[in-house]
């Protein structure tokens, strides 16, 4: 054996005993991050199942669910609404610069209805309000919980998933179909106004071209699209605070989970639903 | 039964609780009398706290028996546990009381929602209560936030014994008072458990509290019971880690590492 080939042959044997010596701590942390993660699944569909059942078990709180209603659906209607018509002004805009390219600017009218109502309505709302109202319903939750309101609670005989959880996923789920319905309006209203008044169209051409196109399916999959987001901002929102770890760091964690969990889920979901719909 | 032939309100066997690779409790054995009061010592971190949410299914615990009156709690659930713990009363240490109502909200929470009384009764009931406990009725009409530390002890202490709890449960209740409103407080405790006729449960690290408001006493160390006795015999327990305590020595059995 040669003085080269023998180098070869130590080399590949460190290598190799390098790597066996590594893989068990390679398996421990992949096994670890697995169950971790399984857990969490688990952890979190108890939770729904939890919140699910005590939305249709009594008691119920109708002081606690309205009070939901009018945070999740009213003070969120200025954000909505505003998202909904700078959304529909710039896609009148933006389709007129595109299609005037191919002689298609007859179809803005098209595009702008079917878009708003079908997909930028329901996630866009879906997103604003999982950043109004997810992170809020976080935080007080987590608040509640360091400081032990929670516990609290229990102790006097109220069930918290009761009082706390199942009255923001009754509004959560109600609202955000309310919401994307105005925001519809709103959005195909911003369009016709950049149409109409920047653009040069005509109104009862634009209306009628926007009426032809529009089905009953292209508002309800949006609707049942905005149901479906707002049961997961509400849902991810109580689950994060309701698990917030201790402290004001924990609170903040449990926040910024809420959002980038729900954001992250609606736009999922958003697929999934497209899918379901229009395959 | 206990020792006297009598059935204990409250009876803890061979509590165990962990958390990952750490031991909360290690089989803890205790029990109290009906309308007796005990004070549960011990350092920081040892499980006291632990052991009270045991007791009040806020933890479930690994191993052991929680009595109440003679019936078993730990495997309740639901409703069944929503209405067992209309027997409880709790004064939590940082208060807990609900920042987003009322005063006179808070005091009556567990009346309205709980127990289902109209708004007017329950008011009338937290206002006999908050003034139970020495602040004025206009308080009623305050948010949390606009109490001194103090008063909001105060408060939490009217919201422990609305409902006229049967047992109520008492987490390091002078924590962060001065000694005067803490004697106030004990005054108050006293006042509140004798009147009600309620077995009382704290935990505290104030042995000023602990002599005033205790019929019985137990130190709790590592997780376990290592003495229970008469309040009188506090001063002549014989076990060296309650001398150290009571004393407040930093030399002695129970060591603590800084870093």
């Amino acid at each position: 054996m040669t003085a080269k080939s023998e180098k070869i042959a130590i080399d590949v044997h460190h290598t190799a005993s390098f790597l066996t010596d590594l893989l068990p701590d390679i398996c421990q942390a992949l096994g670890r991050t697995i169950l971790v993660f399984l857990q969490r699944v688990g952890q979190l569909s108890i939770f729904v199942g939890k919140s699910v059942m005590h939305c249709f078990l009594p008691p119920y709180f109708p002081s606690q669910i309205w009070r939901q209603l009018v945070d999740i659906g009213y003070y969120s209607l200025p954000v909505v609404g505003m998202t909904a018509l700078f959304t529909g002004m710039v896609l009148a805009l933006q389709s007129y610069t595109g299609f005037t390219r191919f002689n298609a600017e007859s179809a803005i009218a098209a595009v702008v209805v079917l878009s708003v109502t079908r997909e930028l309505a329901p996630v866009l709302a879906g997103l604003m309000v999982a950043g109004r109202v997810g992170a809020a319903i976080a935080a007080e939750i987590g608040t509640m919980r360091v400081t032990e309101q929670i516990d609290a609670m229990t102790t006097l005989s109220v069930n918290p998933f009761k009082y706390l959880i199942a009255p923001r996923v009754i509004a959560g789920t109600l609202m955000l179909p309310i919401l994307v319905l105005v925001g519809d309006i709103i959005g195909v209203y911003g369009g016709y106004v950049i149409a109409i008044y920047r653009l040069d169209f005509s109104e009862g051409s634009y209306l009628s071209q926007t009426w032809d196109i529009l089905e009953t399916m292209d508002v309800v999959s949006g609707l049942v699209k905005a149901a479906v987001f707002g049961f997961i901002v509400a849902i991810l929102g109580c689950y994060n605070g309701f698990n917030s770890q201790r402290g004001a760091q924990g609170v903040g964690a449990a926040t910024t989970n809420a959002v980038v969990s729900a954001s992250i889920v609606i736009l999922l979901f958003n697929y999934l639903l497209t899918q379901v719909f229009f395959s | 039964m206990n020792s006297n032939g009598k059935q204990s309100k409250l009876k803890l066997s061979g509590v165990k609780k962990h958390f990952g690779k750490k031991i909360v409790l290690d089989g803890i054995d205790l029990s109290i009398e009906q309308g007796k009061s005990l004070v549960i010592i011990g350092a920081s971190g040892t499980g006291k706290s632990v052991m009270l949410k045991c007791v009040l299914g806020l933890l479930k615990p690994d191993e052991g028996s929680v009595m109440v009156d003679g019936e078993e709690t730990t495997h309740l659930r639901g409703s069944e546990r929503d209405a067992f713990m209309e027997k409880f009363g709790m004064l939590f240490q940082g208060g807990a009381l609900f920042d987003s109502m009322k005063v006179w909200e808070n005091v009556a929470f567990g009346l309205i929602h709980g127990k289902g009384i109209d708004r007017k009764k329950a008011w009338e009931v937290a206002i006999e209560k908050i003034v139970a406990v020495g602040l004025k009725p206009e308080v009623g009409n305050l948010y949390p936030a606009e109490l001194s530390g103090g008063m909001q002890k105060r408060v939490s202490l009217a919201r422990a014994i609305a409902k006229n709890p049967e047992i109520i449960f008492f987490d390091e209740p002078t924590t962060g008072l001065d000694p005067i409103m803490a004697d106030v407080i004990n005054d108050l405790i006293v006042s509140s458990v004798k009147g009600l006729g309620a077995t009382a449960l704290s935990i505290t690290h104030d042995m000023a509290s602990a002599r005033k408001i205790a019929d019985y006493v137990a130190m709790i160390h590592q997780g376990k019971i290592i003495w229970h006795g008469s309040v009188k015999d506090l001063d002549n327990s014989g076990n060296e880690y309650v001398d150290q305590f009571i004393h407040g020595r930093a030399t002695g059995p129970i060591t603590r590492r800084v870093a």
